[in-house]
């Protein structure tokens, strides 16, 4: 009886029907892409490429649009997030300098294990001020958060340069993640691999927190409906902040991952990346996890397919991408049904 | 007359229109009051910056749209008339036409993005200009061989706007009339002439049909306005005058370049002038503008004072060091957010009519 209730409601807010055909899209984009490159190797290289761009991408964007969903607060300071999680985690990993040059995988493993960690931890602790001191005041207010989180953005940027100096730094991966394997014509870098798995893992991981879990529970009904959990009792304020900690964490995350597969960082990095985790936002629709997981993979499928068939179009093609979704969709992939 | 002038919209403070005078006069006869060419192209600066405020304000300020792109019809009003000055060669036919074409498709621009994000979610809007924004810098730095690419485009004015060029034999109070002066006051008229232009703007029943949209969309929809409608004209009108700012921009600089036309910075500067000077009033661009160009170029100096007078203790000097200057100025920003909403305007006022 609840299942087929469960259906229904699933039914009445369209997700399944816009999960298909967001799977769907993907399909085709692939497809088409196929057909463009024409060589089967080349494809499969290019493809790769394009999902650990888009689980890079959804790591960071994921809780840009959680704690949009759930507060309702866009914080365009999310990107120095990013930059901070990226020169805390290289600062680790160049202290744990022989574990990254070690010939062992599980050695170099660590050292990134080290560094994300690490990353994460003051990024996490870093978004929890961020939160009680900039976008605490302006909550209810868009105007004012976009204005005040993008003056924080510049803030923290400059506090990078103050801290590690104003020239970029080059960050070379971990011995074993160097390099890529080839079957034949196909080659398949070592580290997006890595890039390709963690995503997954990151991506499960969520999903079953907010599908299986008492908290996933009430943050997924908090993003429906704020006002009705806090009325039967549960302290929304303090999982707000839950959310937004776990969201700067997951940014420095990727950021540190970013870093590493660009091989170079700079203070300015989070602001350049932002402008793809806002399109992957808005294409999966603002408050939705799934959906920022499809807009990531268009994204970073796009992204490189286009990179190869004709390298000027890059970030073009996205904003295309975008602008063709929006007019389709103009909520969305995946629109989060508001209660309020 | 004065009433028709400023459309009835007075600074409505004694202090606000002290200020406001001071810096008009300062405007007027900068060059015979400043010696030397520093300064005045510091006047020049603060004459094209605060039209180009006014008009971010319009969005901002008036309609309660924030766009990141603004900086986009900025450049693409220097680069219409740099590419043509640099094409063509120097004479007032490519200037005007260059100039026209920028000016048009900035607009037409601004239509587009307003046609298919302005109808979704206001939030939305942002992030699109965000996106457009970082796609035409890389366009222009990917198009070199007519955009000059990172380098930029350098070329030659029409020969009356040259520094070479005499209208006066002899010199007027120590002062040389030469092209230079002649662009600076061209510059001024037309910023002038485009300020009380935004102000009749905004004091019109259109202005106010903003401000409605502002306050309470829903109400003002209610009210059987078109808010998409309205919304669209401000982002394209807003977006002609940014351009025009822009051409402005590419005659005073004989240069015309991504770093001085369409980087982050130039709007992240934009956005702190629109909000220390006060949002929703467009006196406040001219104080914002004036305040923010002169600390520009006075405040390094100040913070390299500061970081060597502080060169003993370990983190300080860093902090100062005059690069950052940009992490006090941010710093400001948020605080003015906070506790000036209204800015150094509201503020006058406030104190000026004793409420």
């Amino acid at each position: 009886m609840s299942g087929s209730f469960e259906s229904l409601l699933a039914r009445l807010r369209g997700g399944d029907g816009a999960r298909r055909s967001g799977l769907l899209l993907i399909v085709a984009l692939m497809l088409l892409a196929l057909a463009g490159v024409g060589s089967l190797p080349t494809w499969i290289t290019l493809t790769l490429a394009g999902l650990a761009m888009g689980m890079m991408v959804f790591i960071m964007a994921s809780g840009l649009t959680l704690v949009f969903g759930l507060m309702d607060v866009l914080n365009f300071g999310h990107g120095a997030f990013i930059s901070l999680g990226a020169f805390v985690g290289v600062s680790v990993m160049a202290a744990l300098g022989p574990w990254m040059e070690s010939a062992s995988l599980a050695v170099n493993l660590a050292a990134v294990l080290a560094g994300a960690i690490i990353g994460m931890v003051v990024t996490g602790l870093f978004g929890y001020v961020f939160e009680r001191l900039v976008v605490m005041p302006v909550y209810g207010n868009h105007l004012k958060q976009i204005l005040i989180t993008m003056g924080g953005l510049i803030v923290v940027e400059q506090l990078i340069y103050v801290v590690w100096g104003p020239d970029a730094i080059p960050i070379p991966r971990p011995e074993t993640l160097k390099g890529a394997l080839t079957f034949g014509d196909v080659v398949l870098e070592k580290y997006r691999l890595l890039a390709v798995a963690v995503g997954l893992v990151i991506f499960a991981t969520m999903t079953a927190v907010l599908t299986r879990t008492k908290i996933g529970l009430l943050v997924r009904a908090g993003v429906e409906n704020s006002e009705m959990v806090e009325s039967l009792g549960y302290p929304v304020t303090r999982l707000f902040i839950a959310v937004f900690i776990a969201g700067s964490a997951l940014a420095g995350l990727g950021g540190v991952m970013w870093g590493l597969y660009e091989e170079v960082i700079t203070a300015h990095m989070g602001m350049s990346v932002m402008v793809m985790v806002f399109i992957v936002v808005i294409i999966g629709g603002l408050g939705s996890v799934e959906g920022c997981f499809l807009g990531a993979l268009l994204v970073g499928l796009m992204n490189n397919y286009v990179a190869y068939l004709a390298p000027k179009m890059a970030l073009g093609s996205s904003i295309l991408l975008m602008v063709v979704i929006l007019m389709w969709r103009p909520e969305g992939l995946l629109p989060v049904a508001k209660g309020r | 007359m004065l009433n028709t002038l400023f459309s009835g919209d007075f600074p409505r403070s004694r202090w606000l229109t002290g200020l406001l005078l001071l810096i008009a006069v300062a405007l007027l006869l900068a060059p015979f009051l400043f010696p030397g060419s520093r300064p005045l192209d510091t006047a020049a600066k603060v004459c094209i910056f605060i039209v180009l405020v006014a008009s971010y304000d319009l969005l901002l300020g008036y309609t309660g749209v924030v766009s990141f792109a603004h900086t986009v019809f900025f450049g693409m009003g220097a680069y219409g008339a740099a590419i043509a000055l640099a094409k063509v060669g120097p004479g007032w036919g490519a200037l005007l036409t260059g100039g026209a074409l920028g000016v048009l498709s900035a607009m037409v621009l601004a239509l587009l993005i307003a046609l298919f994000s302005l109808r979704v979610r206001a939030i939305f809007f942002a992030m699109v200009t965000l996106a457009v924004a970082s796609a035409f810098a890389i366009l222009v730095s990917q198009l070199f061989h007519i955009t000059g690419g990172e380098d930029g485009l350098s070329y030659s004015l029409p020969r009356e706007l040259t520094p070479a060029f005499r209208l006066v034999q002899d010199k007027v109070f120590d002062v040389r009339i030469d092209g230079r002066l002649l662009t600076y006051y061209l510059v001024l008229t037309a910023c002038a002439g485009l300020f009380l232009g935004l102000l009749r703007l905004v004091n019109s029943p259109f202005g106010r049909v903003l401000q409605a949209i502002r306050e309470n969309e829903f109400r003002a929809e209610a009210l059987g306005y078109r808010t998409v409608l309205y919304r669209t004209l401000a982002s394209c009108i807003a977006a002609g005058v940014a351009a025009l700012a822009g051409v402005m921009m590419a005659v005073w600089a004989r240069y015309t370049g991504p770093e001085t036309t369409l980087s982050m910075d130039i709007m992240v500067n934009i956005l702190l002038m629109v909000v220390i000077g006060g949002m929703g009033t467009l006196y406040g661009a001219v104080v914002g503008a004036t305040l923010f160009v002169l600390a520009q170029n006075y405040l390094q100096t100040l913070m390299a004072g500061l970081s060597s007078a502080v060169s003993g203790v370990p983190v300080l000097p860093n902090l100062f060091a005059p690069d950052r200057w940009l992490l006090w100025l941010g710093v400001l920003f948020i605080l003015s957010v906070y506790f000036f909403p209204t800015g150094l305007v509201g503020r006058l006022r406030g104190t000026g009519s004793g409420r």
